[in-house]
């Protein structure tokens, strides 16, 4: 099973993130996001915890959520999560060469999430829903419209700069 | 059941809200939607407040007030600007360009003629959004106020009639008159399936008595679609009030909105209106006074396209896998929690106080004999202007992609419409006069779906574009029925194989006969609809897959597989400058000599054609 690099949790605060949502089993899904907010993954001792501290739950359950939504990691993310849009009007408009620029400009191989010194993480989304500027890229948040190869080079190139 | 006696007289709050928004002076409206924040919409808002606070040197005005409304659907040409005084919309407005609106503009009254839009087509500047083609030719009811007003001011949204409807239907106090008049109105489900809107209420409520919810969809997943979150975005409460008398008509108390995590501002602007709302005691416990209560929570999702599916939608929010249920039971009768609840996509509820106000023969008056009122369309892909429309329904394919859309970009020739995103077909030049409504696109093998339309031109490859789509439901398959699992897996393979120039003639059957078997061996929409793409590709573009698989050829010459790079050596200088460039090291030569690709080791990335100041290298 997938789970790779498994973190020390701080039980204190998953209580508290639990507490929050009232424990509710409903709020399963919000209070996963919660988490993975903290540790920017989902830890493997986190998911066993909430499946055990929880009322209804099982770990086998919190894992079969965090595994069915593509939202929830089970890897550390990097400190830049890109989010490269290939929803149809990106596509259409060449999604994949920025893509593709990407992967070779920081050296991630296919089915690789993360690069080897934790900076950076790059997923495709289906669609940010910001199709008048396509092709898009999302960093951290912000969103970087009409993007070409060339164009998302420099923004890396700038991001790589402010690191060193 | 006699008439409820309010104790909050809307009339009167509007006339307050319009007065406030007299003294705000001179509005200017800036488009805060993702879209024109991406391109720094918040800088340009920040510039004209720094700009207007010097209330002294303003002309005509005592006061300039900066708006920043939700979407104004075109995003392509953001930043917007919009001075209704002024009769005036610039676009690609910078934050540089904020000074010399305002001096030359707003103080002197000299429009600034360089930040004015410019018709594709007669090249012309045009001042404002009755003259842009794009704006003209709508018909806005939805997304009536997205762009005009403040979308985080309930105040905005009170002056522009907000909340009018509910206050009427809650002091009517008949939820019967109410599902009647939905039903008279031919309101369909705006999500994509098209079911009649009153006649789903009516079957909720017929389960009257206990706990009933009402749940709002807008988890838009379709890739190419943002209708829904314009509307979230630019005019929350539209979308707040049309539950709120849903709710009302069904008898439920609680409500929930889903939407996607995708979505952040939508999320922030609709928290905001639920607090708004409630503070004013248009949402929450005894409204306006009334019996009626109603509180509303924001569920958001987590990535998974199959949660659009409303009894999959059901399992997410009730925390678990979205995987889909089988129906019956029916969510009327057995749905959120095992309760009777009714479920309606955004746009559906967006058009609820319209009806209730202007009233049902209004909103049938707009529209095809079965397809009434008006629907949104979110126009993207090789069109002059992308961006969020809304026509009535029945406008056909070739007003909205040459009249409105402006036609195609760059001169290139039209080729297709892509409609109804992963679940849709394509439409082809013989369908440009097809009036668009749910009956005639799925009689032409498409489907309204969301409305996301994506218009391809001539170097579009329609395989790839299959492939594309289902890539996508392969991958957003829950993985509950085998036929829709396996299925989606094995068509994408031959798809796959296809645009590699491996094809072979039989795999078109083939591809058919699995299609076939995934429409028929799934149980909720996406497996159902999933083969639609490669269905209707197949049929209205054989010739191109034949090209594929007997020519080796890509028509539109975009599969790389198929693509040769070569040098021309008469033309070639032998500057080294291709060979310093291939990531690969796929080219040799020396210097001042004609050089040579490497067909086997060249990855097709072009880079070298891209940098050859000879114009040496070419695809063949």
């Amino acid at each position: 099973m997938g789970i790779t690099n498994s973190h020390k949790v701080d039980t204190s605060k998953l209580d508290e993130i639990i507490n929050e949502y009232e424990g509710k089993k409903s709020n399963l899904i919000a209070i996963l996001q919660k988490v993975q907010e903290v540790y920017r993954y989902l830890p493997e001792d986190a998911m066993i915890y909430i499946g055990t501290k929880m009322e209804g739950l099982s770990p086998a359950t919190v894992f079969g959520v965090a595994t069915f939504y593509a939202q929830f990691s089970l890897e550390p993310k990097g400190k830049y999560e890109i989010k490269v849009c290939d929803g149809t009007a990106c596509h259409v408009r060449g999604s994949m060469p920025v893509l593709n620029a990407i992967k070779a400009r920081l050296d991630i191989k296919d089915g690789q999430l993360t690069t080897d010194d934790g900076l950076f993480s790059l997923e495709t989304v289906s669609c940010l829903g910001a199709c008048g500027l396509a092709p898009v890229v999302v960093i951290n948040g912000k969103v970087y419209p009409q993007m070409t190869s060339d164009a998302i080079k420099i923004v890396l190139d700038t991001l790589l700069k402010e690191e060193k | 059941m006699g008439k409820t006696a309010l104790n909050i007289n809307i009339k009167a709050e509007q006339e307050k809200a319009k007065s406030e928004i007299t003294k705000q002076g001179l509005r200017v409206l800036v488009c805060a939607g993702t879209g024109c924040v991406a391109n720094g919409s918040l800088k340009v808002i920040e510039k004209f407040k720094e700009l207007g606070a010097d209330v002294s040197v303003l002309t005509d005005y005592d006061k300039m007030t900066i708006v920043p409304t939700g979407c104004h659907g075109f995003c392509e040409q953001g930043v917007l600007v919009v001075i209704p005084d002024k009769h005036v919309t610039y676009v690609k407005v910078k934050v540089e360009d904020v000074e010399e609106i305002y001096e030359s503009h707003i103080r002197n009254n000299k429009p600034v003629e360089r930040l004015l839009y410019v018709d594709p087509i007669t090249h012309e500047h045009v001042m404002d959004d009755e003259h842009i083609n794009f704006y003209a030719k709508q018909t806005r009811t939805a997304l009536a106020n997205c762009g005009n007003i403040n979308a985080e001011s309930i105040d905005e949204a009170i002056a522009v009639r907000g909340y009018e409807a509910l206050s009427k239907v809650l002091e009517e106090n008949d939820p019967d008159a109410v599902i009647a008049e939905i039903e008279k109105s031919g309101l369909r489900g705006r999500g994509g399936g098209g079911f009649p809107t009153g006649r789903k209420w009516r079957f909720t409520a017929a389960n009257k008595g206990g706990k009933s919810y009402i749940v709002c969809n807008g988890d838009e997943g379709d890739p190419g679609a943002f209708m829904d979150r314009s509307v979230m975005e630019g005019d929350p409460h539209k979308l707040l009030e049309g539950m709120a008398i849903a709710a009302f008509a069904i008898g439920a108390d609680e409500g929930y909105i889903y939407v996607r995590a995708e979505y952040p501002l939508a999320i922030k602007r609709l928290r905001k209106a639920i607090a708004d709302a409630e503070e004013r005691h248009y949402l929450g416990k005894n409204i306006m006074g009334s019996d009626f209560s109603l509180t509303i929570h924001i569920k958001e999702g987590a990535g998974a396209f199959v949660c659009g599916e409303e009894t999959a939608l059901i399992a997410s929010i009730e925390g678990e896998r979205g995987m889909p249920r089988p129906k019956p039971p029916f969510p009327a009768n057995k749905g959120l929690f095992g309760r009777p609840t009714l479920i309606n996509n955004v746009e559906t509820l967006a058009n609820v106080p319209v009806i209730m106000l202007k009233g049902a023969d209004w909103f049938a008056s707009l529209g095809t004999e079965t397809s009434k009122g008006t629907k949104t369309f979110a126009l993207t892909g090789e069109v002059n202007n992308t961006g969020l429309i809304e026509v009535p329904m029945g406008t056909t394919l070739r007003q909205i992609v040459f009249d409105i859309g402006g036609g195609i970009r760059g001169g290139k020739k039209f080729k297709a419409v892509q409609i109804g995103g992963p679940s849709g077909g394509c439409l082809t030049e013989e369908h440009l006069d097809l009036p668009m409504d749910y009956d005639s696109l799925t009689k032409a093998g498409a489907m309204v779906g969301s409305g996301g339309l994506v218009v391809m031109a001539e170097d579009t490859c329609i395989v790839e574009v299959a492939r594309f789509f289902m890539n996508f439901t392969q991958h957003e398959s829950c993985g509950k029925c085998v036929p829709c699992r396996e299925g989606t897996k094995n068509m994408l393979r031959i798809l796959e194989k296809i645009v590699a120039g491996k094809g072979e003639m039989k795999d078109l059957e083939t591809l058919e006969e699995l299609a076939k078997s995934v429409k028929e061996g799934s149980l909720c929409g996406l497996g159902k609809t999933a083969p639609n793409p490669v269905l209707s590709t197949l049929k209205y573009f054989r010739d191109e897959y034949i090209a594929h698989i007997k020519d080796k050829k890509c028509p539109a010459g975009v599969c790389t597989a198929m693509k040769k790079i070569v040098i021309v050596p008469e033309l070639c200088k032998g500057c080294t400058k291709c060979a310093r460039t291939c990531p690969v090291g796929a080219i040799d030569g020396t210097i001042k000599q004609p050089h040579h690709i490497n067909q086997e080791k060249c990855i097709k990335c072009e880079a070298c054609l891209t940098n050859c100041p000879f114009k040496a290298i070419v695809l063949e």
